[in-house]
């Protein structure tokens, strides 16, 4: 079915596109042609079997037939109202569903169709420089049809006071039909801001396919909390790749919620490229029935003095499967790294699988690095500890699985979104109010 | 309020209790003594159910109801409670929450209404005097990070807030200071009613000199060795188990 993805990039309008993206679109697809779809002989997707996803022939998603309206959308949206929202509906701007914040001192929040038109001076630096095509045949696939996605600059010094919201939208129309989006954001030296990049399907049985790409780059002294949902349907194909580009003395934070989509992938690279520089990622995967969720997170410790903490946890029902690697590249320049990574899985059924796989390559010498992975049941002490208090058993399952999440979610720093993210995993876990 | 007989409980083959006779009353304050590894905890959280032991003999009767046929959970509805020796740690869940959760869950059990909120932290006010602390525990995670003597007094604080019928006391005294004991123990007998039967299990009679009995048992190697009043934990005090050799013809205890 590559042929399919040659043809639609054949078909494309690129008219508007500026001249300067033509080639990185044509690299692209050049090497999305010659890789074609991973397989499970590529180590790299061993345990994850894409199922039907490289058989499909996805259409390129269309603007829906029938707009949605803000009212759909009101209970899939994520935080507060009166967030500035970047909104797509299969993959496309709906900026009647968006809120974009005022343009004040320098702050761009524009679709990226817009600002690679109206802004190539910001975009065009850092556009496909930090996810290329070489880093998976998806990155590739997704350059070969950008179009649209959110761009996002923080000027220097600025301090975003609430977050900013993406999020994509996969209607019911989207079925059969594939999304490429494509995000930037920059954040400049000594800025802070927090953002949410969500993924969202509206109906539960729409077989659709979204492959996301994200290139986030951190300037010196830079401060980001970045949090990622992902409630596709659970008939959907998801595939995402986030790059983070760190410059020295910044501070970037990740959380990642995924519990949608039928397979869902995510890779999460982040280059510590300058001494002093931290990394915090977090996650949290919940998976049942036939899901498969699969994060792949990779650390690159280029330079001395740097520190990577990493915490993912996965709760995994029914026949679902959980994946997830992590890796950490340690240079020999980069001496005192300080290295964490734990890996924390949850059983909740016994057709339930996981595969969780530390890597640590080290070239320097005087580093800490430890990693730890664990793999287990609920364990039945607390559980009898409720029962005894008149708890019912059903229940107290569902509120110690909940505490299971709820310690890795206590990392998100914004009170804000760490409470909507809360939300979202009780609603989920099917906990009624706060814990 | 509680009849024991004959009571035999283990786990995977190993017999731990081997014929437990005992009778509790309403009002009445029944001490369990004895050696390590004489099954006074065993009785304890057999009592409550706990799913690690098989009760291979005997009956247990609570308020005319078989309570052996009883899930854990029903148990505590119908007025059980254990004040466990180790309580577990809840990260992720706060106190507030795990006890609003327990509170509700009886209430539901009983045909009422379940309670806000808001309406819940009024009724903890007066219960969290009981054990001498300020609101600011109830938002911490359940015993996560407590101190041995913190964890006891939680118990205790739990026992108020569900107001149980039987309140099984096991080792609470262990691992405390002198200090955090008489506030547990003072917890515990400002809990003390007419229709609230309490079976304290203890290896100290230090804890009793507090919590004061109206029966001592001891147990020896599964058994009821000997039974009598509150003065027998003085002597075992002064003279240790082991005076209490042989078989003992157990003694039809508290009634």
């Amino acid at each position: 079915m590559i042929e399919s993805y040659r043809t639609a990039f054949s078909r494309q309008d690129a008219d508007a596109l500026p001249v300067w993206l033509a080639p990185i679109r044509q690299a692209g697809l050049d090497r999305f042609v010659t890789a074609g779809f991973p397989s499970s002989k590529d180590e790299e997707w061993r345990f994850t079997p894409l199922g039907a996803l490289p058989r499909t022939g996805f259409a390129p998603a269309q603007a829906p037939a029938h707009p949605i309206a803000r009212a759909d959308l009101e209970p899939h949206l994520f935080g507060q109202a009166g967030w500035p929202a970047l909104v797509f509906v299969n993959g496309r701007f709906a900026p009647e569903l968006s809120q974009l914040p005022p343009a004040a001192d320098g702050v761009v929040t524009l679709p990226l169709a817009r600002a690679l038109v109206s802004q190539p001076g910001l975009v065009e630096p850092h556009l496909g420089r930090h996810a290329g095509p070489e880093a998976t045949p998806f990155t590739a696939l997704n350059a070969a049809f950008i179009q649209d996605g959110a761009f996002i600059r923080v000027p220097a010094g600025a301090e975003l006071k609430d977050p900013i919201l993406l999020v994509f939208v996969t209607t019911a129309e989207a079925a059969g039909q594939v999304t490429h989006p494509r995000n930037l954001i920059v954040v400049e030296p000594g800025a802070r801001v927090s953002l949410v990049e969500s993924y969202v399907g509206l109906d539960q049985d729409t077989a659709s396919f979204t492959n996301a790409v994200t290139e986030v780059v951190v300037e010196k002294g830079a401060w980001v909390e970045h949090t990622r949902i992902q409630r596709e349907s659970e008939a959907a194909y998801h595939i995402g790749y986030t790059h983070v580009h760190q410059a020295a003395e910044s501070h970037y934070r990740s959380f990642t919620l995924a519990m949608g989509g039928l397979v869902s992938r995510h890779n999460l690279h982040t280059r510590l490229n300058a001494p002093e520089t931290e990394a915090l990622l977090y996650g949290l995967s919940i998976a049942h029935r036939d899901q498969l969720v699969d994060n792949h997170t990779a650390i690159y410790h280029d330079q001395p003095n740097c520190r990577s903490w990493e915490v993912y946890k996965a709760i995994i029902d029914d026949r679902s499967r959980g994946v997830f690697n992590g890796k950490v590249f340690v240079t020999p320049e980069a001496q005192k790294t300080d290295a964490k990574q734990t890996s924390r899985t949850l059983l909740l059924s016994e057709h339930a699988r996981v595969n969780t796989k530390p890597q640590l390559e080290i070239f320097a010498d005087d580093v800490k690095c430890t990693h730890g992975a664990t793999v287990g049941y609920l364990d039945p002490m607390p559980q009898f500890y409720f029962q005894s208090r008149g708890i019912p058993a059903d229940r107290a399952q569902r509120l110690l699985t909940y505490a299971f999440a709820a310690e890795v979610m206590g990392e998100v720093t914004g009170d804000a979104v760490r409470e909507a993210l809360d939300l979202v995993v009780r609603t989920r876990l099917g906990i009624s109010e706060g814990a | 309020m509680l009849e024991i007989n004959n009571l035999h409980a283990g786990v995977e083959g190993k017999d731990i209790l081997k014929g437990i006779t005992l009778t509790v009353k309403p009002g009445e304050v029944h001490a369990i003594m004895g050696p390590n590894g004489s099954g006074k905890s065993t009785l304890a959280q057999v009592l409550a159910g706990h799913p690690v032991y098989q009760v291979t003999e005997g009956t247990v009767r609570y308020n005319g109801a078989d309570l052996l046929d009883l899930e854990p959970e029903e148990r505590a509805q119908a007025g059980v409670f254990l004040a466990f020796q180790y309580p577990v740690e809840i990260p992720g869940v706060t106190n507030a929450y795990f006890l609003r959760t327990a509170y509700n869950e009886l209430r539901k059990a009983r045909g009422e209404e379940e309670v806000d909120p808001m309406d819940f932290l009024d009724i903890i006010e007066a219960k969290l005097k009981v054990v001498q602390w300020g609101p600011e525990i109830m938002s911490r995670a359940v015993n996560h990070g407590f101190s041995g003597g913190e964890k006891k007094r939680n118990e205790i604080l739990q026992m108020a807030v569900l107001e149980p019928r039987l309140c099984i006391l096991d080792e609470t005294d262990s691992g405390l200071d002198i200090d955090a004991l008489k506030i547990v123990a003072a917890g515990v007998n400002a809990l003390r009613s007419p229709d609230r039967a309490m079976i304290v299990v203890t290896h100290y009679q230090r804890l009793l000199e507090f919590i004061v009995p109206d029966v001592v048992h001891v147990l020896v190697d599964g058994k009821i060795a000997k039974s009598g009043g509150k003065e027998l934990a003085l002597e075992l005090e002064a003279r240790g188990y082991e005076w209490i050799a042989g078989p003992m013809e157990p003694v039809g205890a508290g009634s």
